[in-house]
């Protein structure tokens, strides 16, 4: 436990110097001239630092229980349904969606209610065809379900590949956010700095204390995220006479584009594109099945059981926290779009904010509960960023070091101990990469990560999975050549699609016109993974559609499955 | 598991009835859902202006706001459905079939 306390004492150190320099900044009067920085906002640093040190506490106790891989990667198995369903929802409800959607809805009003469904829709999905049995065969990464009875080598690097591409991009995409939230709301921490504070949480939390901490700072998070939407759906309502008619009618007289935002089938100022709708509705449903930091949570329960109930507990959790979202976006048209302590230039354009296009749910808060309620939500978004970084690091790491170091370039040959030591330099490694790219990609257009992330989640992750589950045919030919047609055609589909092709690289008009690939790819690799399997005559190919009944017994009944760790 | 508790499973009727129910149940609910979701997404490229009716003459909220909210209740009421049935009848016959295996 030395290690641990050395690399506590240092990040307190780091933070004290951090406290000295917000007091100097905060004492030393503004020069005359410009008085560009806003005194420190000390609700939400006391509060911010407030949960580091309760999740720091956290992770020593999870340290303390660190002791098999099983502990480290799966937290003993010992996570009942509703903690599971709550880590669920805090591994799940990322700033991207909280901020995000609410935003959506403040500047789109209808819009942004087909982002809240369909971020929702993937988990009846989940739990009907994947969760139990991703219980009842895996280990510790989904890769070990899909190359159940398929050779090792190949499909673990395939499905490995398809994990890192999405826990690599998501993580970007994270960074960027926390980088310009906190900068946003602290400006005296500069995003850089914001970013190393993130990376190094992160690393320690997960290194330290593995799935058992990151479980419990996604329950903490998904709580207080809860709670916090709550309140200020409540103060919305409260402000509204707890009417909706009312709601709506005042949002619809206080927003520019009046009755429009109740109309909007697309984001307003754009035309409305059928197959573009329907692909995006595919990309949200089976990208979110196809997540491996999601995944990865269902290892963690103590059986099929439990598995099967932290779905429908995540469901109500993260369904109630859409609608909140949705309260919420409509609740910043009225409260916070042309209030002058928000919006830069009331006169120009009531909904152009301060600090960029993600505040409105944050204003919010401080429109109802002022300064010390704007504190505790910029916190809370602050978590959760942190919540969500962990699971994927960990996913991250459990790809290169259970997949690819483990079983693809020892074949097996490893210890559970040496597993776990490559697991947590991993873990070291991203979070590093993590921080270098989020700086990277500070200035960079990153509208693309969610259609890039969700897009692979659901044309290589999602469908291999499943037709390894459920269909005897799946051989590894099938299952490598159809994961490979999901990685590379959505990202080579992404690519050449309007908003890298135009936007990021400035290209002049897409090849492909769409913004969304899986309505072209899902197809695809199942006519690639069908086709390569069927035609594989191969004695392999017959020894693997053979080991479908014993897989099948044990995904059906749990026999065989991995045991909870106190059952040992 | 060993071969021979494989093979007494494999024999049992029972545990071909539970994978034939629960892959029933598993599949029903996932096309309703499906066709719930896409239903709700192809009004959205179809049917706009469906979705655009107001509730009521008097009022602003459109038709498709209680749709989407229904979508989102509807997958939360599936997802319960799945739970109840799984928990009263697969589990019990899943205990029934390991006991079976392992006498």
């Amino acid at each position: 436990m030395r290690t641990f306390k050395t690399a506590l004492s240092a990040l307190l150190a780091a933070v004290a110097l951090l406290a000295v320099k917000l007091a100097c900044a905060a004492d030393v009067p503004a020069p005359a001239a410009p008085p560009a920085v806003p005194p420190v906002n000390w609700h939400a640093v006391v509060m911010f630092i407030i949960f580091v040190a309760i999740t720091l506490g956290i992770t020593y106790w999870a340290a303390m229980r660190t002791k098999t891989a099983t502990d480290f990667y799966a937290a003993g198995r010992g996570i009942t349904g509703l903690q599971n369903g709550l880590a669920i929802a805090g591994d799940y409800m990322s700033a991207a969606s909280f901020l995000g959607i609410a935003a959506l809805v403040y500047f789109n009003g209808f819009y942004g209610l087909i982002f809240s469904v369909g971020w929702l829709v993937g988990w009846p999905i989940i739990l009907f065809l994947i969760a139990e049995r991703l219980r009842n065969l895996g280990k510790f990464t989904y890769a070990d379900v899909a190359s159940f009875r398929l050779q090792q080598g190949p499909v673990r690097t395939m499905a490995a590949i398809g994990s890192l591409v999405v826990v690599i991009w998501y993580l970007i995409g994270q960074a960027v956010g926390a980088g310009q939230l906190l900068h946003t709301l602290v400006p005296q921490i500069s995003y850089k700095v914001s970013i190393v504070i993130i990376g190094a949480l992160i690393i320690i939390y997960v290194t330290f204390g593995g799935m058992k901490a990151t479980t419990w700072v996604q329950i903490i998070k998904a709580a207080l995220l809860l709670g916090g939407a709550t309140l200020i759906a409540l103060g919305v309502m409260a402000h509204e006479g707890f009417s909706f008619e009312k709601l709506f009618s005042d949002a619809v007289a206080d927003h520019p584009k009046h009755l429009a935002i109740m109309q909007s089938m697309a984001p307003i100022g754009t035309k409305p594109n059928p197959i573009e709708s329907i692909s995006l509705g595919m990309t949200l449903m089976f990208g979110t099945a196809g997540l491996p930091h999601i995944l990865m949570r269902f290892f963690t329960v103590t059986d099929a059981k439990a598995a099967r109930k932290s779905v429908l507990y995540g469901t109500c959790f993260i369904g109630y926290f859409y609608i909140l979202t949705f309260i919420i976006g409509f609740g910043a048209i009225v409260l916070v779009a042309g209030n002058p302590a928000y919006v830069v230039d009331a006169t120009k354009n009531v909904l152009d904010l301060k600090g960029g296009g993600n505040m409105p749910a944050v204003y919010l808060a401080d429109a109802i509960g002022g300064n010390l309620f704007f504190g505790f939500i910029a916190a809370v978004a602050f978590a959760t960023i942190l919540a969500v970084v962990s699971g994927l690091t960990l996913a991250g790491a459990s790809a290169l070091s259970h997949d690819l170091y483990a079983n693809v370039i020892m074949k097996g040959k490893t210890t559970e101990a040496q597993e776990v030591w490559v697991s947590k330099l991993c873990v070291i490694g991203l979070g590093v990469l993590a921080v270098i790219l989020g700086i990277m990609f500070e200035k960079q257009n990153v509208a693309y990560i969610v259609a890039l992330t969700f897009s692979v989640a659901a044309c290589s992750n999602f469908p291999i999975l499943v037709l390894s589950v459920f269909w005897r045919g799946l051989t590894t030919r099938g299952a490598v050549l159809g994961g490979y047609t999901g990685i590379f055609g959505s990202i080579g589909l992404l690519i050449i699609g309007p908003t890298v092709w135009t936007k990021v690289l400035n290209m002049g008009p897409a090849i492909f016109p769409y913004d969304f690939p899986t309505f072209v790819v899902l197809p695809a690799v199942l006519i690639v993974a069908y086709v390569a399997s069927v035609t594989d005559r191969s004695a392999s190919a017959d020894k693997e559609r053979a080991a479908f009944g014993p897989q099948e017994i044990r995904s059906e009944t749990g026999l065989g499955a991995e045991v909870a760790a106190a059952a040992h | 598991m060993s071969e021979l508790s494989a093979s007494r499973i494999q024999n049992n009727p029972k545990y071909h009835e539970l994978v034939k129910q629960r892959d029933v149940l598993a599949w029903t609910l996932t096309v309703l859902v499906l066709v719930i979701y896409f239903g709700f997404i192809l009004m959205v490229a179809f049917a706009g202006d469906f979705l655009r009716t107001p509730i009521s003459p008097t009022s602003v909220i459109p038709i498709g706001m209680p749709i989407g909210v229904g979508v989102i209740l509807a997958s939360i009421v599936l997802t319960g459905i799945y739970v109840y049935r799984a928990n009263q009848t697969f589990d019990p016959l899943i205990r029934e079939i390991i006991q079976e295996a392992s006498k």
